[in-house]
């Protein structure tokens, strides 16, 4: 056989045209050439890793949402959908919006006016040198190791839906998102974010819009979920399509959780803290190129971000609904990824929860979408992983190179260097993948671990802005005691599952409902120490807390503008519609 | 927002769009006049007839909008 004919594999779920191929091809072709294109562009550290602080709201908007749909989210919350049902809408909606506006009107003027590189770069003005060495440490570890960790789930998919070799996927993909970021930095990142973006809806928008005219709108897609459910005797089957209502006690729904860990651990700290101090998504509003763009570029990503669980729940509901094996009629039943995925699994022919938006997608798109669809795929996962090594580049260059190793780095040497860590970053994400090849179960550790960090680091970001009592001693304290009570919480648990009881509330609550809970508990954690701790120290002077505590900082005076142009008005709309959603859908 | 040169984000954004659009309404023409023997799922809507058009036309109109020739005559204007 030609060597070349070894890289894919003709047994798989779909078959690729040329036209597909063409088209995938041409997107590779598409992202080099724009990597190219803004190659001169970079030669200076505000270029490399702030794209210049130029960008209009619109571009650093659809950035900072792109950045966030890597082909996990993608695939995994599609999957999830499948799995919890419309639950899985909470993550797009309390779990994004009321955060996203937070950022926009409370926290960007400070991030904005103290004009940091990153968060960390935030805490050591705020809190010195400690808080910023853990959390920068931190972050450049669990970015480099969740980019290994998608890396390899999107090459397993692509495995599974198309049959090709994961080695082939791997290293053409990590490659060219090296090759870009390398060449033109943030800018290039953030341009191909954009244009992701756009494929991401172009390829995934038909399947919920055909699903429904097949099941029949969303009354006749209700219908058909209850009926096949009940076929199952899977417990309450009403409940997979509706948000609110069955969020009264932790039995009454497929995730085990109650609204008390959606509204406060997954509302009020994992989200706050992912939108707001993840610098992987806050660097694209940092980018922006004045205050009124910086505002508006979160309230842009909020509207598109209500409107994804369309491309992303909707299509693992219409798997509920209407998957059925071609041949006997018998129900699809999907089964989780290390079942499906192991060579019994395989052998029986059975799909992952994580497929069923391949799957959907092979349901209704032939020759020409099919290879669009695809291209989403990819696209999903090439922004994510270039918002993960983009962010990694900055931190690592600025608060690790510059900040602990070499305090007198000039700017060309900080661009050099951050070319390198661009390509080491990818060479160290690959490794990770080859890594969580070896140990299926990482992926739960690194959610984990994920949580462990960004909860604490929201209490300590927040008290640093809008607390001005809060103390170095206090910041630093109460980041590292939030961290370790949570890596506390989740090992009781693992060393006594009954545990959960304490942590989660409830023994029925799933892995879902535990990190909602922890987060919870590490968070109030950080924020009491942190408390106690500033009490009992020194309080920085007034006067060096200029520009970054509310109450110190001078906000511009926003300019006049219409109606159309403020912030507030359109953040005022989000927050509208986003409330009707939740009635709607109640 | 601009390259740097003449070419804005939304010029490859037409691009992307419009190549894909065209691919694909193309391919949507040939199966109206040869169907596929194994169609999937709702092929008698032809979706990508209707979709590559769309995009098509999304394609044309943002790389006609954002054009590196309009964009220049738009910077020369400002500056």
């Amino acid at each position: 056989m030609n060597p070349a004919l070894l890289l894919f594999d003709s047994n798989t779920l779909v078959h690729l045209s040329p036209v597909d191929l063409i088209i995938i091809i041409f997107y590779f072709a598409l992202v080099l050439a724009i990597g190219l294109y803004l190659k001169e562009q970079a030669n200076t550290g505000e270029d490399f890793f702030m794209a210049g602080r130029e960008m209009t709201a619109w571009v650093a908007g659809l950035a900072f949402l792109s950045a966030n749909l890597g082909s996990l989210e993608l695939m995994g919350w599609a999957g999830n959908s499948y799995k919890y049902g419309i639950l899985a809408a909470h993550w797009y909606w309390i779990g994004a919006i009321p955060a996203m506006l937070f950022l926009a009107l409370v926290m960007m003027p400070f991030y904005h006016i103290c004009k940091t590189h990153s968060v960390p770069g935030y805490l050591k003005l705020r809190f010195g040198e400690g808080a910023q060495a853990i959390s920068s440490i931190s972050f450049a570890f669990m970015t480099v190791l969740m980019s290994g960790i998608n890396m390899y789930a999107m090459a397993v998919v692509m495995k599974v839906v198309l049959g090709w070799d994961i080695h082939f996927s791997i290293w053409v993909s990590a490659g060219t998102v090296a090759i870009y970021v390398a060449l033109g930095g943030l800018r290039s990142a953030i341009f191909n974010e954009v244009l992701q973006f756009f494929l991401i809806w172009a390829g995934a928008l038909l399947i919920p819009i055909l699903g429904l005219i097949e099941a029949g709108g969303w009354s006749g897609l209700q219908a058909k979920i209850i009926q096949n459910l009940t076929e199952l005797h899977v417990p309450n089957p009403g409940s997979y399509t509706h948000l609110w209502s069955t969020l009264g006690s932790f039995s009454a729904n497929p995730m085990g959780i109650n609204w008390v860990g959606i509204v406060f651990g997954l509302g009020a700290v994992i989200s706050m803290g992912y939108w707001t101090t993840d610098f992987l998504v806050v660097q694209r509003v940092l980018s922006a190129k004045d205050l009124r763009s910086a505002k508006l570029a979160p309230i842009i990503g909020a509207a598109f971000k209500m409107m994804v669980p369309f491309i992303v729940i909707l299509p693992g509901l219409l798997g509920l609904a209407l998957l059925r094996d071609p041949h006997t009629g018998n129900l699809i039943r999907l089964v989780p990824a290390d079942l499906a995925w192991s060579d019994a699994g395989q052998a029986q022919g059975l799909h992952s929860y994580d497929e069923v938006l391949p799957l959907m997608l092979a349901r209704y798109c032939g020759p020409g979408l099919l290879g669009l669809g695809i291209t989403a795929l990819i696209a999903g996962f090439m922004s994510g992983m270039a918002g993960n090594v983009s962010a990694f580049t900055t931190v690592w260059t600025y608060d690790i190179y510059g900040t602990l190793i070499n305090k007198n780095a000039s700017d060309e040497a900080k661009v050099r260097m951050g070319r390198w860590v661009t390509v080491i970053g990818v060479v160290v994400s690959i490794v990770t993948a080859y890594f969580a090849k070896r140990a299926p179960s990482i992926m739960d550790y690194v959610q984990a671990l994920f949580s462990f960090f960004i909860a604490p680091l929201f209490g300590t970001v927040i008290l640093g802005m809008l607390w001005k009592r809060a103390t170095p001693a206090g910041g630093w304290s109460g980041l590292l005691a939030g961290t370790l009570s949570s890596i506390g919480m989740y090992t009781w648990v693992k060393l006594d599952p009954s545990a959960v009881r304490y942590v989660a509330l409830s023994l029925d609550a799933q892995d879902q409902a535990q990190n909602m809970f922890r987060a919870l508990w590490c968070c109030l954690i950080c924020v009491i120490v942190t408390v106690v701790v500033s009490y009992l120290t020194q309080p920085r002077p007034d006067s060096e807390l200029k520009d970054l505590v509310y109450g110190l900082t001078r906000i511009p005076k926003a300019e006049h503008v219409t109606m159309f142009h403020s912030p507030v008005f359109w953040g005022v709309v989000v927050a509208v519609v986003f409330i009707i959603l939740q009635i709607v859908f109640w | 927002m601009k390259a740097g040169g003449s070419l804005s984000i939304w010029f490859f954004t037409g691009l992307c769009l419009g190549v894909n659009g065209a691919l694909i309404f193309a391919r949507g023409l040939y199966e109206l006049v040869h169907p596929p023997p194994e169609p999937v799922v709702l092929f008698e809507l032809h979706a990508n007839v209707w979709w590559g058009a769309i995009l098509l036309i999304l394609g044309i109109t943002y790389c006609l909008h954002f054009s590196p020739a309009r964009e220049r005559k738009r910077m020369s204007g400002n500056s």
